[in-house]
């Protein structure tokens, strides 16, 4: 037997207890605690698990309402009603911590984690999407974590085989360091086989089940939840290591269980082990949890009570089986080669009780360690940051307007952040379960849902740029050029989950952006009806150099109510009309253009009329199910001459296009390469231009014809004359080169 | 005879499976089931369709431990007497693993995992697998593999390709066995074979996933329709 240490408030601090943390602890208990109950409080109080500093301002989200079936942060993820008796179950979560040490297995732990967080709703893993922002592409650690990165997210998702469809990869020196890795995972469940994430019923067994428990990522939340340093290195072992085939079958048994409904509620074991789950589902079911931690199926010997609580340990979960059900449970586990095992009941006394080796160690009110109960929750100082009084000072004039637009064309295209990210894709299994029917490389992925006439369209946003250059604008953007995308697939935007990567908190100016991106973000979900299911977020993402860009990404969800609905992104046939749908401004600001050609970060964020925008995303999903157009894609990075671009070669087919744009009352720059928002480039027969042309009148978006589809060549006024397979190449293999080449 | 079954083997850590039934029961219209791995009796199935995904995780080397499966033990008997048998991707894997088929199926020549659409043209459209195509038909059909790069002998080699056993071949868009259109360096960009009877089929592509249009492609169809057709019109199985 192990003799645990005396707790003073010392420890507690080594914990990561702030003194006031610990004497709220005290308070709670009435007593000291032991050393295994400061533990609990330690990992359940780290802002990864208790989001004390950032859940005061997520209540200012629009967290229900519209087709959402669950609200935020009640289950495991999100619950969005599509119809037909079912529902779709999404989030996206940070592992950006892990995969900065360790990126093979960081991310790949990252993806299974998020695939648990779905199928515990019940719901069967259909499409995942991959959110990656890295440092400088030349910087060979940046390469090792970049290869490390994609090839554990291929590992782990397609073992388990789930498509891995859309996503994004950014480049920018302020990852440098403290690369972001962000995994949303979608699911399908019929809305009567919905599990939920809690403890009820006097005496119901609970139950541990999947792999077994090992001394791995012990404290892997804490560990998330401070600044990287050169002494992170030293924190390998609290990355854990994922095993995708087990996952794999711990997805069957888990499905089978609920489907034969032999439960109460299941919840995943991810950050803080088994603490975190006894105590979640506990609170939520307003119940307790007496478990005897001797019964835990262990890897390692010797494990204390505090160990086995706080292991990491991957692909497990803790099930609240209905008395009399629990030898089917344990059937269905066995004949998947899978442990199920008793390890205690459920109390109606609200208090987590722990026993190991015949003692008690240690007894506490679930409540008071879970977010939304007792955990703490702060609000924090904001201070604007006085960088943006530079860059808001940026003036357009300052940069002249380049003579040969062709030369920053093809530049742009080879720009790591607009090439196509195929070195990457092409690593990730994206057809398997058959129902892809676009993939990675459009505006957003399409994913038909078998027996229905539906399909879901899909994608990650965030152009970290523009939330640094304007954190409320920017995160707006994010929300607007999400439901863009989707709605370029024909896809009406329902809901969105979102994974915010900041810096540290307790620093004003880096709260001030995560206060104000909120506060943007909100104001977009609200224009769109696209309320927020849930997310993570993941503060500290800073090293003695700086913080990253404020990185809040949103997943999106789009509904398409029929498959003829959906639409491509790159042109489709010679001879179509070429429209582009909103409007061209004088605006370079934050653009990609800027940044890369003229060395600039500056400006504000690009411009965004959010009531415009709602009302282009109606109009296109409108036109497209008059079945009026053949392609649209969005109008973004790059600006319109690289959307041009990309019609033009990221289709099966090769299509050329001859297209004028009216010059003179914009800079030249700005036409072809800014970034304003709201705008969409489509294709149609010839024959349904008009019509196209007056919808957009009547829902008040600007809209002009601006050339034909055709020939094997880019034609922009007399500026830009380039073969197709010239453009194609420039975008193609640049990451390959980068990353292979040696 | 009547309409065929096609029993799809269910191994843990088989991820295709559910795609293979789908193509053959809502899409071909066929009658389909899925098969245990723990279990002794093939049900009577007339195909016996080896699935994509990781079984058992595939420790020790892709499709090793299969060939120890319950199930194994009755698929192999099942070969012996002429019924038809298809692994498709880790299917074909645990082929030569179980030495129903010949050669080996190594690490990728680029030593990662590939996903991507390939052309294959069909070299030998008499099989029992191919007889809906048109000889030298060039499909478009997805791989998604990490260990594809198909090897043998040069005495095998020599004799799958004399005898027409070179099913499928990794080609351009110009038809072309290139370098290029190499996905994972197999040997003459072999991308499927048959064993020397002619009933047992392994390929690394995917036809399962091409089968309906919405999805880009049905060329994958033809395979299927094919194993349909001949134990259909030709002397079925003994069993």
């Amino acid at each position: 037997m192990q003799h645990e240490p005396v707790v003073t408030e010392e420890i507690a601090r080594e914990l990561g207890l702030t003194d006031e943390e610990y004497q709220m602890v005290l308070d709670y208990l009435g007593r000291t605690p032991t050393y295994t109950e400061l533990g609990m409080y330690s990992v359940m109080w780290s802002e990864h698990c208790s989001y004390k500093n950032s859940i005061a301002v997520l209540k200012t989200l629009p967290r229900s309402g519209g087709k959402l079936l669950v609200g935020a942060g009640e289950e495991n993820a999100g619950l969005v009603d599509i119809g037909d008796g079912l529902a779709v179950a999404f989030k996206i979560e940070s592992h950006n911590h892990p995969s900065a040490i360790e990126p093979f297995q960081g991310a790949a732990t990252g993806v299974g984690g998020i695939l648990r967080d779905i199928f515990t709703m019940g719901a069967r893993p259909v499409a995942a999407c991959d959110s990656l922002r890295f440092g400088d592409p030349a910087n060979p650690r940046v390469q090792y974590l970049v290869k490390g990165v994609v090839s554990g997210i291929g590992h782990y998702g397609n073992c388990f085989g789930v498509p891995t469809v859309a996503g994004e990869m950014y480049f920018d020196s302020s990852y440098q360091g403290n690369p972001l890795v962000n995994a949303m995972a979608v699911g399908i469940v019929r809305h009567e086989q919905t599990a939920s994430a809690t403890a009820h019923g006097k005496g119901n067994p609970v139950m541990i089940v999947g792999s077994s428990t090992g001394r791995d990522g012990i404290h892997g939340a804490t560990f998330a939840s401070v600044d990287l340093s050169e002494d992170s290195e030293s924190k390998r072992p609290s990355v854990q290591v994922g095993d995708p085939f087990t996952e794999k079958l711990l997805l069957e048994a888990t499905l089978e269980i609920i489907r034969e409904d032999l439960i109460v509620g299941i919840q995943d074991m991810g950050a803080a082990g088994i603490t975190c789950s006894s105590c979640e589902m506990s609170a939520k079911g307003k119940s307790g949890m007496d478990i005897d931690l001797d019964l835990v199926p262990i890897r390692e010997e010797g494990m204390s009570a505090y160990e086995i609580l706080l292991s990491e340990s991957q692909e497990r979960m803790l099930v609240v089986a209905k008395q009399g059900n629990e030898q089917r449970v344990k059937e269905i586990f066995e004949k998947w080669d899978l442990h199920a095992v008793t390890i205690g009941h459920v109390t109606d006394d609200s208090m987590v009780t722990v026993r190991r080796d015949g003692e008690v160690k240690g007894v506490v009110p679930a409540d008071s360690l879970v977010l939304g109960g007792g955990a703490p929750v702060y609000h924090r100082e904001t201070r604007r940051p006085e960088y943006l009084d530079t860059t808001m000072a940026f003036r357009p004039s300052s940069v002249p307007v380049p003579g040969d637009v062709s030369r920053v064309l093809i530049d742009l295209l080879s720009s790591p952040n607009i090439a196509s990210k195929r070195w990457a894709y092409e690593q990730y299994d994206t057809s398997v379960r058959t129902n892809t029917a676009y993939g990675p490389g459009g505006d957003a992925a399409v994913i038909r849902v078998k027996d229905t006439r539906k399909a879901l369209s899909v994608k990650t946003d965030c152009n970290g740029r523009y939330v640094y250059l304007n954190p409320r604008k920017g995160a707006s953007i994010a929300v607007a050029e999400a439901a863009r995308n989707v709605a370029c697939t024909g896809a009406e935007p329902m809901a969105i989950t979102n994974c915010l990567n900041f810096g540290n908190p307790y620093k004003p100016e880096v709260y001030y952006q995560f206060k104000e991106a909120c506060a943007g973000m909100g104001e977009a979900c609200r224009m769109f009806g696209t309320p927020v299911t849930g997310g993570n977020v993941s503060f500290y993402n800073e090293n003695p150099n700086g913080a990253v860009y404020p990185t809040p990404v949103i997943g999106m969800l789009g509904l398409i109510a029929d498959i003829d609905h959906i639409t491509p992104s790159a042109f489709q046939q010679e001879g179509d009309d070429i429209v582009l749908l909103g409007q061209n401004h004088d605006d370079i600001n934050g653009s990609e253009y800027l940044s890369r050609w003229h060395g600039i970060t500056g400006g504000d964020a690009p411009h965004l009329d959010l009531d415009e925008e709602h009302r282009l995303h109606g109009m296109l999903v409108d036109q497209i199910r008059q079945g009026r157009i053949r392609c649209a894609h969005d109008v973004s990075d790059g600006g319109l001459a690289v959307t041009l671009a990309e019609c033009c070669f990221i289709g099966e087919k090769r299509i050329g296009a001859e297209v004028t744009l009216p010059v003179g009352t914009i800079r030249k720059d700005a036409l072809y390469f800014g970034e304003s928002q709201s705008r969409v480039v489509i294709s149609c027969a010839s024959d349904q231009t008009e019509a196209v042309l007056a919808a957009a009148m009547d829902a008040g978006i600007a809209a002009q014809r601006i050339g034909r589809t055709g020939g094997d060549h880019l034609v922009i006024n007399d500026d830009i004359n380039l073969p197709v397979s010239d453009i194609a190449k420039a975008h193609g293999d640049v990451l390959e080169h980068m990353l292979e080449s040696r | 005879m009547s309409a065929p079954t096609f029993g799809v083997v269910v191994f843990p850590g088989s991820n295709c499976d559910h795609d293979a039934y789908h193509a053959v029961k809502h899409v071909l219209g066929e009658k389909a089931t899925f098969l245990w791995h723990k279990d002794t009796d093939l049900q009577g199935v007339d195909v016996v369709v080896l699935p994509g995904g990781f079984s058992y995780g595939d420790y020790l080397r892709c499709g090793a431990i299969s060939q120890f499966s319950s199930i194994m033990k009755e698929v192999v008997r099942h070969a012996e007497r002429g019924g038809h048998v298809i692994g498709i991707c880790n299917g074909f894997q645990v082929l030569t693993e179980t030495g129903l088929l010949p050669g080996a199926l190594l690490r990728n020549r680029s030593l990662k995992f590939v996903c991507k659409q390939v052309r294959l043209r069909v070299e030998n459209a008499e099989t029992d697998f191919t007889r809906r195509y048109e000889q030298g038909k060039v499909l478009q059909i997805p791989v998604a593999h990490g260990e594809g790069n198909f090897y043998t002998d040069s005495d095998t080699l020599r004799e799958l390709e004399d005898n027409g056993r070179v099913v499928f071949r990794y080609v351009d868009e110009n038809g072309e066995a290139t370098e290029a259109a190499n996905p994972n360096g197999s040997l003459n960009n072999i991308a499927g074979i048959v064993n020397s009877r002619g009933n047992v089929l392994g390929m690394m592509p995917h036809p399962e996933r091409v089968v309906e249009n919405l999805l880009g492609s049905d060329d994958g169809l033809g395979v299927f329709a094919s194993l349909a057709e001949s134990i259909t019109g030709s002397v079925p199985a003994l069993s």
